[in-house]
């Protein structure tokens, strides 16, 4: 058992601070993209309007300088005839249906000026200064929230994941950590808002309402199983936080798509800068598939340390309960996007719901009900 | 699923109408017969929504939805006297919980329903669902489409005439490429002039899918059968302690639906020493115990030799198939107690039960074998005592720095020789004669080690030899573990299998242009959720481009590409495909050939 070290502890909390802080400024400058980049948007859709009113919008060559006005609402289109295919054919038709075609339809568009995130999530040519500026500052809240995670660990002499604080506090660095390395590869800057402003939620609760010293573990937690389990749990869980982001945004996208789609006024202008419903259906579906992997894999390394802990591989504890009450929300949203009808929005308030089975069990389950877990260091 | 079994039972009505016309009688018994016919049918009805997709949905989330209040109210299998109180404290509604079987939830009838019915539309779901992949396993590659270019993905690429490469050559190139990748190819017509292959893989898929589903049923039955066979029970040892396997050894025993105490081998451990290691450093926790240790000494049977082990907390014994588990702990004064006659009556460590902070416990001692009269006390064990102003004692440190037992006295009858189990921890006073206690003008019994105390009225003495550590141990036998581990391993296999395999088909078709070109078209189509399926066409691409030495024909998979522009310029054919792809054939609309018009 490796001692304790208060000076770290404290250099710890500073460097939380620290990262509060710089994620907040991140915050505002995500903030200012979408609001500057839906302005954009529109002006640039007011001119495609102006410029396009004689041709059908359908036919307006996408990514040809023309740009998002026109773009979107190719990827709407298709996104509405997807739609109605899978809602007609169910399952059998949804495995015929040409799963590139969304991609295929915005690549083209890829070029194209305004064109924020297209429908397979890319990044497209145009710069967005505050979006940059956001990730930048995020980059450094990260590096600095990682020092503070390590400065913790530093201290007390083991994994950072022993109790409340530490798991908050290492929880959201991991959660701003996959959405990092997710916009390696995506453009998901939209959810920055949404991500960064969680991470700096958890911060504060953590250093205001779960503040808790550097200190050993109670003997209970002592196990490797605890370095495996809890870290699948927290990485799974970054997985959901940003999947609830994302189906979150489909949910309003969708709403927004119908209104526009009936020729109503698009009262949300914000949106303009988030893909369509179906893609982030798409891409929450493949998360969420990973995430579940990852669950499953926290359940059962869960029962494996509860038989090696007290002796039984299940008994049915609160938490254990919320456990495997999210294992099968999420399973039952998988089925439900091979399941005609609960496609799409449906699925989508599966997904919401499991998280919020994630965040119920992490607050509520922790602090207030009593079982075998009871010693999250309160 | 539910067109398939539509489909089987329609000869079933028809008879009805046959035997109608036959004789009267039979007419008869085919109307008394209808009713049930109806019932079948309803049977049949209700087995084919049990299995729907959409049903397997809903009893998922009614699961969900159903453990819920297993967190909400205490449960019986976990903590009897809990539920008891708590009806006790909540007479309103308390005992309406429990008619619905609400302390019991996990073994109620109505989470039982969900789940068996749960099980039963998998069984109906995955049966038959095995058979059909089974089939499709052992049956070739579907017919070639007759118009590729719908398909999700496609791209042509033309093989220019001097290189000598015909059709049915391209095809069997085209074969082998995609045997190489692991599709199963089937070639047809090569001797024709659109010759063309259908190829599929990631039949993997489908019986990842299959493995999991079965799996979670071998889970459940291994969680069902460790229920049957297995057993628990408690064990409270003192350092020096032994115990032995047997029924009787147990403090406590829950024996499972089908134990028979033959399954008891009798091994035995002692406990040789318990240590503890307390927190010294960190201020919030200070005094905490950090790490738990017990010295034990166990025999496989009784003859066997002796071996040292640790116990640890999250690190069990396992001895003649059961694990052994360090789950509690306290300290247990030594005393001596002597009887009015002047004899000792009782000599060894009494267990002392954890009530507060720093290991503060409760010490209850009976003494039947005290004469002329039976002895009873009841206090309390300080490891480290220190009195408030108010007289209130406590403990300060959970190490014996200042150990302390203060004891009231009382005799009389215990009522142990009646013959009904009595707790061990509490000690009826109702029946008995104080003798000492704070009220009294003997006043309490204070005592630190190697002190003694002389009860009054000639009624004995108590001596307070030294304090042991005790452990309480967990002993589990589960027969079912292993299983239930094996197959939930299986399931994540076909978890990740399932999500992650691909099942593609690719078809090819070639043919010749007049001018000697040969011209090669293909597409690709995903079962199921593949957002791959661009990157797999590119590749394809990639392979037989490579094969055939061509200059790689970059485009983008999905757009008709007419090779490379040097290639293109001459004919004015190709850029007719170019302006409207996906609604020509590809070959037909530059090779023109009477061939390919008798294929459609
Ligand atoms: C204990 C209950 C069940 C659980 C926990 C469960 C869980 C899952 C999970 C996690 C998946 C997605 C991974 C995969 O594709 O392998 C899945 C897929 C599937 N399940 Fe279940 N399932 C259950 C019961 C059922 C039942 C009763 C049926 C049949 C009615 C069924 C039919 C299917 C089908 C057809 C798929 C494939 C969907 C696709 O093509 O994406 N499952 N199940």
């Amino acid at each position: 058992m490796f001692p304790i070290n208060e000076t770290m502890g404290q250099y710890s909390e500073l460097f939380m601070l620290l990262a509060a802080g710089t994620y907040t400024v991140a915050f505002i400058a995500f903030a200012w993209d979408l609001a500057k980049s839906s302005k954009a948007l529109r002006a640039i859709d007011l001119k495609a309007a102006a410029a396009a009113s004689a041709t059908a919008t359908a036919k307006v060559p996408v990514g040809a300088g023309v740009g998002a006005g026109g773009s979107v609402e190719r990827a709407d289109a298709d996104a509405d005839v997807d739609r109605a295919a899978s809602d007609v054919s169910g399952p059998a038709g949804r495995a015929e249906r040409p799963s590139s075609a969304t991609g295929r339809a915005s690549k083209g568009a890829g070029s194209g000026a305004g064109q924020t995130a297209d429908g397979d999530m890319r990044y497209a040519a145009e710069r967005r200064v505050p979006a940059r500026v956001a990730v930048a500052l995020t980059v450094l809240g990260a590096v600095i929230h990682a020092a503070g995670v390590v400065t913790r660990a530093l201290g007390a002499g083991r994994v950072p994941w022993g109790n409340m604080y530490e798991f908050l506090t290492t929880g959201a660095f991991v959660a701003v950590a996959v959405f990092l390395l997710v916009l390696i590869r995506r453009d998901l800057r939209f959810l920055g808002t949404f991500v960064i402003g969680l991470a700096i939620i958890m911060l504060v609760a953590a250093s205001v309402a779960y503040w808790t010293p550097v200190g050993h573990l109670v003997p209970a937690l002592q196990s490797y199983w605890l370095i495996i389990h809890v870290s699948i749990a927290v990485m799974s869980s970054a997985l959901f936080t940003l999947t609830f982001a994302m189906s979150a945004l489909q949910l309003v996208q969708a709403h927004r798509q119908k209104a526009i789609a009936a020729g109503g006024q698009d009262k949300l202008g914000f949106m303009r800068l988030v893909p369509s419903a179906l893609s982030l259906e798409n891409l929450s579906y493949r998360i969420n598939a990973i995430a579940f992997v990852g669950w499953t894999f926290t359940l059962m390394f869960g029962a494996i340390w509860a038989e090696k802990a007290w002796g039984r591989f299940w008994g049915w504890d609160t938490k254990e309960v919320w456990t495997f009450v999210i294992w099968v929300v999420y399973a039952g949203y998988l089925h439900a996007r091979a399941t005609r009808g609960w496609t799409g929005t449906r699925a989508a308030w599966l997904s919401i719901v499991g998280y919020l089975c994630v965040i119920f069990n992490f607050t509520i389950v922790n602090q207030f009900f009593n079982g075998l877990h009871s010693y999250s260091g309160l | 699923m539910s067109e398939r079994v539509n489909d089987k039972k329609k000869p079933a009505p028809q008879k009805t109408p046959d035997n109608a016309t036959a004789t009267p009688v039979a007419n008869a018994k085919a109307e008394a017969a209808l009713p049930a016919l109806g019932i079948k049918g309803m049977l049949r009805w209700a087995w084919t929504q049990l299995t729907s997709m959409r049903t397997a949905l809903f009893l998922l989330l009614l699961l969900a939805v159903a453990a819920v209040p297993g967190s909400l109210f205490p449960q019986r299998p976990a903590n009897p006297s809990i539920v008891t109180q708590y009806i006790k404290d909540h007479p309103e509604y308390g005992k309406i919980l429990d008619s619905l079987q609400l302390y019991d939830v996990y073994s109620s009838a109505w989470f039982s329903a969900i789940y068996i019915l749960l099980f039963i539309s998998l069984i109906g779901c995955v049966v038959p669902r095995a058979i059909a992949h089974y089939k499709a396993m052992r049956s070739q590659p579907p017919r070639t489409p007759a118009r590729l270019s719908r398909l999700p993905e496609y791209g042509t690429l033309v093989i220019p005439a001097d290189a000598g490469i015909p059709a049915s050559r391209a095809i069997t190139d085209a074969a082998a490429k995609l045997k190489k990748r692991g599709y199963r190819v089937d070639v047809r017509g090569d001797d024709g002039a659109r010759p063309s292959l259908g190829a599929e893989r990631g039949f993997l898929k489908e019986v990842g899918n299959l493995v999991f589903h079965t799996s979670l049923i071998g889970v459940l039955v291994s969680v069902a059968a460790g229920g049957l066979f297995g057993y628990s029970g408690q064990r409270i040892l003192v350092e020096g302690d032994t115990f032995v396997n047997t029924l009787v050894g147990y403090d406590q025993f829950t024996p499972g639906t089908n134990f028979q105490s033959s399954q008891l081998q009798p091994y035995s451990i002692q406990l040789d020493k318990f240590q503890i290691t307390f927190d010294r450093e960190s201020k919030g926790k200070f005094g905490q115990p950090i790490d738990f240790k017990a010295d034990v000494t166990t025999r496989e049977t009784p003859d066997a030799a002796p071996e040292k082990q640790v116990l640890k907390v999250n690190d069990p014994v396992s001895l003649g198939g059961t694990s052994i588990y360090l789950t509690g702990n306290g300290y247990a004064p030594v005393v001596t107690i002597r009887d009015g006659a002047g004899n000792v009556a009782m000599q060894g460590p009494v267990v002392a039960k954890l009530q507060g902070d720093n290991y503060y416990s409760s010490v209850v001692i009976k003494v039947p074998d005290a004469r002329p009269d039976q002895l009873g006390f009841a206090g309390f064990f300080l490891p480290t005592a220190f009195v408030t102003e108010e007289g209130v004692s406590f403990s300060g440190d959970p190490e014996l720095i200042n150990p302390q037992l203060t004891l009231n006295s009382y005799f009389g009858d215990l009522g142990l020789d009646a013959g009904s189990p009595q707790n061990v921890f509490e000690l009826d006073v109702k029946k008995l004669t104080p003798l000492n206690a704070r009220n009294l003008d003997a006043g309490g019994i204070t005592l630190a080690p190697g002190s003694t105390y002389t009860l009054p009225n000639g009624k004995g003495s108590i001596s307070f030899d030294g304090v042991k550590r005790y452990i309480g141990v967990d002993i589990h036998h589960n027969p079912g573990q292993l299983y239930a581990l094996i197959f939930a391993l299986l399931a994540v296999a076909g978890l990740v299998t399932s999500l992650y395999v691909n099942r593609r088909r690719v078809w090819v078709r070639t043919g010749t242009h007049p001018d000697g070109r040969t011209m090669v078209e293909y597409g690709l189509l995903a079962r199921g959720e593949d957002h791959r399926l661009a990157a797999e066409a590119e590749t394809i691409r990639g392979l037989l481009t490579d094969e055939w030495g061509l200059d790689s024909q970059k485009a983008p998979s999905g757009t008709v590409d007419n090779g490379p522009a040097d290639t293109v310029h001459a004919g004015s054919a190709p850029n007719e495909a170019s302006t409207e792809p996906r609604n020509e054939d590809f070959i037909q609309s530059t090779a023109g050939s009477a061939e390919s018009k008798k294929d459609q």
